[in-house]
């Protein structure tokens, strides 16, 4: 077991709550054990810093400053949710490029009783430590689903690959990690050109014509090229992939139906555990009908139905109901599958 | 679109004094002192179109000293911290860092044109400061009611959505420490304040 100190982040607890209970399933099978840093607050986000730079520093700082103190026998600091990995890496970078931050920032953490050396917490994103630590022969080991026929769309978005202030992903703009994740649970991987392209972050709450126009962009290219689904590292990203998928419908008159989920719920998935566990149902855009390529069960509700496959299922009863009475042969029950 | 002439009696060190104040109040090395007007920043923005200047713009306007319309700009909040200009320019400036510092600035001063970005920040940091942790519902709900009311019955779909599926959190949750965490915001402010 490796061992690893855990910063989870707001997000994990409310809208990526998916992004939790799968993750859990696979720390096991992955030999990961993680320990999370006791009273953690929220990272900022994007927003504390563009209303005052130190107590933004401040309130990232007693995070590394609480995961310090609890180091023992690791001082690498595991973040899941990608702003929550960037502005801790970042802090930590400017904390040591910067002499001025870093004394303002410990005499900040001195009225809470709290001192932090820069430099004495490496952070990581859970991506890259299973690929660099626990390695994709281990990840292909505990495969007991291969995601065989399934084609993905892998999405990091931006805030993972770049500004990548300790350089340790493949590429700035096409990295390689997810792929190569996604390939070893044996989905088919598309080659998804906007993988490192910006979902909109807040601006489907400041400027939403903005935030749909980038959104169009993903969801329309992702479906173009076949995709059965998009994965994604980051709760910002199937947030506004997922839960504005209705709205920018409607302000463009489109009908997508793409569904997004973390790359910790195809694991699950991949190492056996069931929908249900892994927080399948959560997304607002139902993956069930694509996850149907895998063997899982389909939802049969007919509110799940598009105008195509509804009317693809009638003409299939009607031909039934129209034929002579048959064994049933291979590919017949494909024409009640979801495409 | 500039509003604002260079005044030539104000002189360069007027004008200089103003770049350095927004690169020293930048977290680490702004590197904005480097920036060879090249635009592979405007170019590589996904939110360009929205901007009333450019980066690059901006940044000669920053440099030409012309404050009030740099503050009064909404291209720092328009920016989505996506870091594509960062990673692409050719000077290695922080872009996305010093848009962060005009945000700050222009929020300060309340020179911005249009609230709906800093109010929406303004509410994040308010949640996170009163319970130590992001509260989304709290967050959206007094955002939508302020600056998109008519965007609420549109978004109830998305918000019982969200509910039902339990990803909606219907009360914070606060931090042991939040005292702590105060004394810590509270001197903070004091030393940005001072210095």
């Amino acid at each position: 077991m490796s061992h690893y100190l855990y910063y989870p982040g707001c997000s994990m607890e409310s809208s990526a709550a998916a992004y939790r209970e799968s993750l859990e399933t696979v720390l096991g099978p992955l030999g990961i054990r993680l320990e999370e840093i006791d009273d953690w607050n929220c990272c900022g986000a994007t927003e504390y810093v563009g209303i005052s730079l130190l107590p933004a520093y401040a309130l990232i700082a007693r995070n590394l400053a609480l995961a310090a103190r609890q180091a023992d026998g690791t001082r690498t600091l595991v973040a899941a949710c990608s702003a929550c990995y960037l502005n801790l890496a970042k802090a930590d970078h400017y904390l040591q490029e910067s002499r001025t931050l870093a004394a303002n920032v410990n005499s900040a953490l001195g009225a809470g009783g709290l001192a932090y050396r820069a430099g004495s917490v490496t952070v990581r994103h859970l991506l890259e430590v299973i690929i660099t630590d626990v390695g994709l022969d281990a990840v292909r080991a505990a495969v007991s689903r291969p995601l065989s026929g399934l084609r993905v769309a892998p999405y990091l978005g931006c805030m993972v690959p770049r500004p990548d202030p300790d350089h340790r992903w493949t590429d700035h703009e096409r990295p390689r990690e997810l792929d190569l994740l996604l390939a070893a649970l044996g989905a088919e991987v598309v080659d998804y050109p906007l993988k490192t392209e910006c979902c909109g972050g807040h601006m489907t709450q400041i400027s939403p014509a903005i935030g749909f126009e980038l959104i169009r962009r993903l969801i329309a290219e992702a479906t173009r090229l076949g995709a059965d689904l998009m994965v994604t590292v980051c709760p910002m990203c199937q947030m506004n992939v997922d839960a504005f998928q209705g709205e920018t419908n409607r302000h463009f008159g489109t009908h997508y139906r793409m569904p997004i989920l973390f790359y910790t719920q195809l694991m699950g998935l991949a190492f056996g555990r069931e929908a249900r566990e892994v927080g399948i149902g959560r997304e607002l855009v139902d993956a069930r009908p694509a996850l149907a390529r895998i063997g899982l069960p389909v939802p049969s509700t007919a509110a799940e139905e598009t105008p195509e496959t509804k009317a693809a299922r009638i003409e299939a009863a009607h031909r039934r109901r129209q034929a002579l009475p048959m064994p049933p042969m291979p590919g017949d029950a494909r024409e009640e599958g979801p495409r | 679109m500039i509003v604002q002439e260079v005044v030539p009696g104000r002189g360069r060190t007027g004008n200089a004094r103003f770049l350095e104040e927004v690169s020293a109040a930048t977290a680490g090395v702004s590197r904005l002192e480097m920036c060879i007007q090249c635009g592979c920043c405007g170019g590589s923005c996904p939110s360009a179109a929205e901007m009333d200047h450019t980066p690059r713009r901006l940044f000669a306007l920053i440099r030409a000293g012309m404050r009030d319309e740099v503050l009064a700009s909404n291209t720092p909040w328009m920016c989505v911290s996506c870091y594509h200009c960062v990673v692409r320019c050719p000077q290695g400036v922080h872009v996305v860092d010093v848009m962060y510092t005009l945000k700050s600035m222009a929020a300060h001063q309340r020179a911005y044109r249009d609230a709906t970005a800093p109010d929406f920040s303004r509410t994040f940091v308010r949640n996170v400061e009163a319970y130590g942790r992001s509260f989304e519902l709290g967050l959206t709900a007094l955002h939508y009611l302020k600056h998109f009311r008519l965007r609420l019955p549109g978004m109830a779909p998305m918000g019982i959505g969200m509910m039902t599926r339990g990803r909606l959190g219907l009360r914070p949750r606060r931090i042991e420490g939040s005292d702590q965490l105060a004394a810590i915001l509270r001197r903070a402010k004091g030393l940005e304040d001072g210095s």
